[in-house]
């Protein structure tokens, strides 16, 4: 059956369908099943969460205070991102303003977990679809470093000795037949076109980003008081400051300062000297390879993030761009508005969910999550053994969030093109010299390729304003200001008898919004709008496909039973970590299981 | 002097998934250390766990294993069986992480020396939102047996007591406050297709 999207695409579920499932494990499961024509051309995508994630049900009646420390838990990876979403939810609610240190550390972390989360997802999670370790082991040192030093002359690991024992390491490794981390790839796909010495040095990074990520963490320890899973507090930080004495434990002074300072440093050098230029220099074998672009020539969105100053989240005063563009009019960026009940609406016709009425959508402080499990009619498989999708029916626990009824693309590219189109002017620079050199056009960043450039370039300038957030705390204490929190409305008794608010960041994966409502002291109604919702949305009322789905159609996949293409684009959206993927055959037979990176 | 790390993986959100964590914390509240011991709730941070390996010489796990015993059923394992174990197929519920973590590891050449890895078979697995179940936290003080015995042989004695440990979570999602404030039966939901919320049989 044919059928035309109301966003521009064209839908053929007539060829063999391919399913891949699960796509990830960790912060909720995703499966997905394509079908292809008989050039093995995608020509309908179907995204499915399948996992029931009732936050909801679990936060009605806690205290708002403690809200943090549970939704931390909803995602396996950027846990302070949640945390941080949920404190300013409650804060917006009760109206709780935070000290300017507060707004300094909060976001020093923040940006701590962006550069994280980008370079731990191109060196460990998406490097392998597109980087061969097995082939590395053919390179020549010598030609090895001699490309190194080619590409990023300033980087001083560069020897032949090096990549040699480099090399050495990984034969052993290989040899001794447990290596987990690079099993199961597709290593002999012709999708695979790096010569082995970029292989090599490619690999070689992966390590060396191992090394530093190590190190990177240890800022949450520091400010959050302890990693993985920091505190948070609502008010501020719960990180007193004490720079004259060696009193409090855990009291952020001289030494922690520093060492904090040195581990910013750390991050500007290697993402200088090793991930913009690894992105270059591998970016630029594949260039032709411009599939995956989806929704991202049409329809993005952030919330923005990362404000200048304490408690001011108008968009002027936020570093990460906030805003909306629609049908690819890059002329005008929209503001949005994640209060106007008319703008972000979730609905559920394709959703696992009853509203009680078909077509209706709901902004999230009216939210409701009553589930209704039910399988379409043209459905194969039984109820707890789905073997092919019915998309023309309910097929999804992830709601379909819509922005004036658009489905939206969120994430690193989404606000690298609401920067680029509204002037911003760091990302104006960097995306116009990243183009320069690879000589690419514009439309070029609009691809599976653009959405891993764009947080490249994230990631270099997260580094810069990591800096500038960290010499303003340190002049902020130096001027006297040593406050990190207010506790004036930490008693209930202080709060309005109903409030309600809304918590907005910029996750690595893109716009992140936590919607409460509080009765009498307690949650009274708890809705979290995360990335992956907007990204792997499946269909709404009116037939719109979600980002996920629209990336993947009209990619050529040459070899379905290897489907390194499907897992390129989907992993340029940055799902969750170390997560194992099956490959199923029509009649859902296991064929294959691979890692997915 | 010699590092012990004691690390409890799992998504304490997720009903049996949390035996790892709950046992860290039983731990801390029940026993007291000589030595270096280093108690840890991971969750489920897989990678980046990688640099509390590197400051280990010997390192126990606790983690839901679906082994497909009987619910409640401990399955322990030593040294280098341990990654080999995590690896096969579904049987831990966590492998795709942590497997990875010790194999990286032993790339990066400082895997600690000693592995145990204790594992309880879960009876629920991803009732989200709901506790342990009765039979799976019931065997809280065997792992902990299990593990203390293991240690003491390795000169990490313990004694009834507490240990500080800063590395738990938070007190809001600790058992006893996450258990007395969950929804009920009822409202949690527990449908859908059999890979993803899956039962056991009888």
């Amino acid at each position: 059956m044919v059928v035309q999207t109301p966003n521009g695409f064209t839908l053929d579920n007539s060829g063999q369908r391919v399913v891949v499932d699960p796509v990830t494990r960790i912060e909720g499961h995703m499966r997905c099943e394509v079908n292809v024509d008989e050039n093995n051309m995608i020509t309908n995508a179907v995204s499915t969460g399948t996992m029931w994630r009732g936050l909801e049900v679990i936060l009605k009646g806690r205290d708002p205070r403690d809200a943090w420390a549970f939704t931390e838990r909803i995602c396996g990876v950027c846990t302070g991102t949640h945390a941080l979403t949920s404190v300013r939810a409650v804060e917006d609610a009760l109206g709780i303003t935070i000290p300017d240190n507060a707004n300094s550390i909060r976001n020093i972390m923040q940006l701590n977990l962006q550069i994280h989360d980008h370079i731990v997802h191109f060196y460990h999670l998406h490097a392998l679809d597109w980087v061969n370790p097995v082939n590395a082991l053919r390179a020549d040192p010598k030609a090895t470093s001699e490309l190194q030093q080619m590409v990023s002359p300033s980087h001083p690991l560069s020897s032949p000795g090096y990549f040699r024992d480099i090399q050495n390491r990984l034969k052993q490794f290989v040899e001794s037949g447990q290596l987990g981390i690079f099993k199961n790839g597709y290593w002999d796909n012709p999708a695979y076109k790096l010569p082995p010495e970029a292989d090599l040095m490619a690999t070689t990074h992966y390590l060396e980003a191992l090394d530093l990520q190590k190190d990177v963490a240890k800022i949450h320890t520091i400010f959050g008081g302890k990693n993985p899973h920091p505190n948070w507090l609502v008010g501020g930080v719960p990180c007193p400051i004490n720079v004259h004495s060696t009193g409090a434990v855990g009291a952020i002074n001289m030494t922690t300062l520093n060492h904090v300072s040195s581990i910013i440093d750390q991050c500007i050098t290697f993402v200088k000297n090793v991930y913009l230029p690894d992105l270059v220099a591998i970016g630029g074998i594949y260039k032709d390879w411009l599939y995956g672009g989806g929704l991202s020539g049409q329809s993005v969105m952030a919330y923005g993030d990362i404000p200048e100053h304490a408690n001011d989240f108008s968009a002027g005063q936020l570093h990460l761009p906030r805003g909306a563009i629609v049908n690819g009019n890059l002329n005008e960026v929209q503001d949005v508005d994640v209060r106007d009940p008319e703008q972000i609406q979730e609905f559920v016709d394709h959703s696992w969910y009853d509203y009680g009425q078909p077509g209706k959508g709901l902004h999230p402080w009216d939210g409701v999550t009553e589930p209704n499990y039910e399988l379409g009619a043209n459905a194969k498989g039984s109820r707890t053994n789905i073997e092919e999708i019915d998309e023309a029916a309910k097929y999804s626990w992830i709601k379909a969030p819509r922005w004036k009824g658009n489905a939206m693309e969120v994430g690193p590219l989404a606000r690298y093109i609401i920067g680029y189109a509204s002037g911003h002017e760091d990302i104006k620079t960097q995306v116009e010299g990243l183009l320069r050199t690879m000589d690419l056009p514009v439309s070029a960043l609009f691809s599976t390729l653009g959405r891993t450039a764009a947080r490249a370039l994230e990631a270099e300038y997260c580094t810069r304003l990591q800096k500038h957030f960290f010499d303003k705390l340190v002049a902020n204490i130096k001027a006297g200001d040593s406050s990190t929190a207010n506790v004036a409305k930490w008693d209930p008794s202080t709060w309005p008898k109903e409030a309600q608010g809304v918590g907005m960041t910029e996750a690595p994966r893109g716009a992140l919004g936590h919607w409460i409502k509080v009765k009498d002291g307690r949650i009274e109604n708890y809705q979290c709008v995360v990335p992956t919702t907007w990204n792997g949305s499946p269909r709404d009322t009116a037939g719109n496909i979600g980002a996920f789905e629209a990336a993947l159609m009209n990619t050529k996949v040459e070899r379905p039973e290897e489907p390194v293409e499907i897992l390129r684009t989907l992993h340029s959206f940055d799902p969750c970590l170390a997560c194992s993927t099956h490959v199923m055959s029509p009649d859902g037979e296991e064929l294959t299981t691979v890692k997915v990176r | 002097m010699a590092k012990a790390l004691v690390l409890g993986i799992g998504n304490v959100l997720w009903a049996d998934e949390g035996f790892g964590v709950r046992c860290v914390e039983a731990l801390a509240g029940t026993r007291s250390f000589s030595g270096d011991v280093t108690l840890l709730d991971g969750g489920t941070q897989g990678l980046y766990l990688l640099h509390f390996l590197e400051d280990a010489d010997i390192l126990v796990v606790f983690d839901a294993v679906d082994y497909g015993l009987e619910p409640g059923a401990m399955k322990v394992v030593e040294g280098d069986e341990v990654p080999r174990f995590l690896g096969a197929k579904k049987m831990s519920l966590h492998q795709t992480g942590f497997q990875d973590v010790i194999a990286t590891a032993h790339l990066m050449g400082y895997c600690p020396d000693e592995l145990l890895l204790v594992g309880c078979q879960p009876e629920e697995l991803e009732d989200y939102g709901g506790g342990l179940r009765a039979v799976v936290a019931d065997r809280i003080p065997e792992a902990l047996d299990i593990a203390c015995d293991w240690l003491a042989e390795r000169g990490f004695p313990s004694v009834e007591g507490h240990t500080a440990a800063a590395d738990l979570a938070d007190a809001s999602i600790r058992m006893d406050a996450y258990e007395s404030g969950r929804p009920s039966e009822d409202a949690a939901c527990r449908i859908g297709d059999e890979r993803f919320l899956p039962r056991l049989e009888g």
